[in-house]
């Protein structure tokens, strides 16, 4: 069963994170890479650009229309992925809590099913 | 002179032969196993090109024997002088020492390579993945591909499982006693795991992947050949393989050309398999008449009753609710009393499958899942309250991860509007 563990994040919360809280979750990223690729569960991951990068296209029924800025503002957005294969919906949690931003308050993980995928390398 | 199908059946059938034979001979199941495939790809290689040799099994065994010492000499000169020894000996006198004896010891060996693969350390689909790869003789890349997932990480996925087995202290040798009978429950259900994620992708755009369910029928076939008729876990085997036969009967009619599902009542049942049917059916009906029953040869039977019928009216559910009582009892399971809920309805009414479905809504195992709301849109829409049934199986369709089966979900709810 594949999953998409979706990182959203908070920029206010991690500006106010300290250096070594900031060092500790680029270890534990690593970590976990390290940890989900050895187990054979690893599918893929992406950290996405700031939300101020984007520009949204919207459906009016007939001419696409184009705005700068993301889709919603909000507090939170997603900023990154890791994609998993895992036994059950029970192991992509405990992925899901071995991701560091876990820790930290503010900060949260989504796990998603993904239902159809198309173009990857496999 | 051979076409490249035969030899990669050749090739399949050989690969936990030629694996039991050096891992007996040199321990370190492992190194065995990766030296066994890369001697399964040098062959695919050479042989349509070169012929098959005179001794297709002998060839396999000595080249993957070459590997494993050139793998050692590289890594220490202890080993070097170890296996020089073992280089001496003649492969093939090991494999075939008599014709007798190596039948016998053929049937031990891929037994106890199945127990090795299917070991209780490893997760689901480590067992599945090694299976596959160890028994099945499919390479890591087919593996990958069926499993939809980068070969790197199937690779990372089988070196692991390995590791694992290493971990455990697992060693090449039938558990004895009651371990045996546990143990080979285990390897069924994953046979059984591999055939469904084949009939039934469990995520992804198609809704089913035909060589996965062809590999689990070909190695059920293969355990139940080995077992001896007496063995206690024989009926179940055979039991397995029925069910197996009997589901893929309707492959040809599950789906629309274009991938949409067609459900059982629905399907053009003069386009099921009958060969398959015939044989699972007499597989059925041999089975249990002579063996202990269990939770596979009932779901077969359950398989042929529908098989026989011409249409889901003529369908004997009386005698399929009955099944269903006995398998809840024996293997009690909430999706196996969904499916009485649908049995029962058939034979005393829609009001009564609902009520057996009440009571499956503080089960945890069921609790939202999408296949609950999918029955109970099918019990309330034969009740007569479309406005219900289209509720149920909204949510059915929200909540199913298959492509296909939202599809026909969504098109339920859109009929009943």
């Amino acid at each position: 069963m594949k999953f998409l563990l979706i990182m959203q994040v908070n920029p206010a919360v991690l500006e106010a994170l300290t250096e070594a809280e900031r060092d500790s979750i680029g270890a534990g990223h690593e970590n976990f890479m390290k940890t989900v690729r050895e187990s054979g569960e690893f599918i893929g991951t992406q950290a996405l650009a700031d939300p101020a990068n984007s520009v949204t296209v919207r459906g009016t029924g007939g001419v696409p229309a184009v705005t700068d800025g993301p889709f919603l503002e909000a507090k939170e957005f997603m900023g990154g992925y890791y994609m998993v294969d895992v036994e059950s919906k029970e192991r992509a949690v405990e992925l899901a809590q071995l991701i560091p931003d876990a820790k930290f308050n503010g900060l949260s993980i989504e796990v998603r099913p993904i239902m159809f995928e198309a173009g990857f390398d496999m | 002179m051979t076409g490249t199908g035969t030899v990669e059946d050749l090739l399949r059938t050989l690969a936990p032969r030629v694996l039991a034979v050096l891992v007996r001979r040199h321990g370190q199941f492992d190194a065995c196993e990766d030296a066994v495939q890369e001697a399964l790809l040098a062959a695919a290689v050479q042989w349509p090109a070169d012929g098959v040799p005179d001794e297709p099994a002998g060839w396999l065994v000595t080249v993957a024997g070459r590997r494993l010492t050139d793998q050692w000499r590289s890594e220490s000169a202890r080993r070097r002088r170890e296996t020089a020894v073992a280089v001496a000996q003649p492969y093939h006198e090991l494999i075939t020492p008599s014709p007798a004896e190596e039948l016998d010891r053929h049937v031990d060996d891929t037994l106890t390579l199945l127990f090795l693969c299917c070991h209780p350390s490893l997760s689901a689909p480590s067992q599945v993945a090694l299976t596959l790869r160890a028994v099945g003789g499919l390479t890591t890349e087919q593996i990958a591909r069926a499993f939809l997932v980068p070969e790197t990480t199937m690779g990372q996925r089988i070196s692991r499982a390995k590791q694992k087995i290493k971990e455990a202290g697992a060693t090449f040798a039938m558990p004895a006693g009651p371990e045996r009978a546990e143990r080979l429950a285990v390897v069924l259900h994953v046979l059984y795991l591999i055939f469904n994620e084949g009939y039934t992708a469990t995520s992804g755009p198609d809704l089913q992947r035909v060589e996965l369910t062809g590999e689990a029928i070909r190695l059920t076939r293969e355990v139940r050949r080995l077992l001896a008729d007496d063995d206690p876990a024989a009926g179940e085997a055979a039991g397995l393989l029925a069910l197996m036969l009997l589901t893929d009967s309707r492959r040809a009619t599950r789906a629309t050309p274009d991938g949409a599902l067609v459900p059982l009542a629905e399907q053009d049942r003069a386009r099921w398999d009958a060969a398959l049917i015939r044989e699972g059916t007499e597989l059925t009906e041999r089975t249990m008449a002579t063996a202990a029953l269990g939770p596979y040869q009932l779901q077969a039977a359950i398989a042929a009753v529908h098989a026989e019928a011409a249409s889901t009216a003529e369908t004997d559910w009386r005698q399929i609710l009955v099944l269903y009582e006995i398998l809840d009892r024996m293997a009690p399971n909430p999706m196996v009393t969904l499916n009485r809920a649908v049995a029962t309805a058939q034979v005393h009414g829609p009001r009564a499958g609902l009520a057996l479905l009440d009571g499956l809504a503080g089960d945890k195992r069921v609790a939202g899942n999408h296949r609950l709301d999918a029955v109970r849109g099918h019990l309330l829409e034969l009740a007569g309250d479309p406005a219900a049934a289209r509720e149920a199986y909204t949510r059915a369709a929200r909540r199913t991860v298959s492509r296909p089966e939202q599809r026909y979900l969504e098109a339920k709810a859109a009929h009943l509007r």
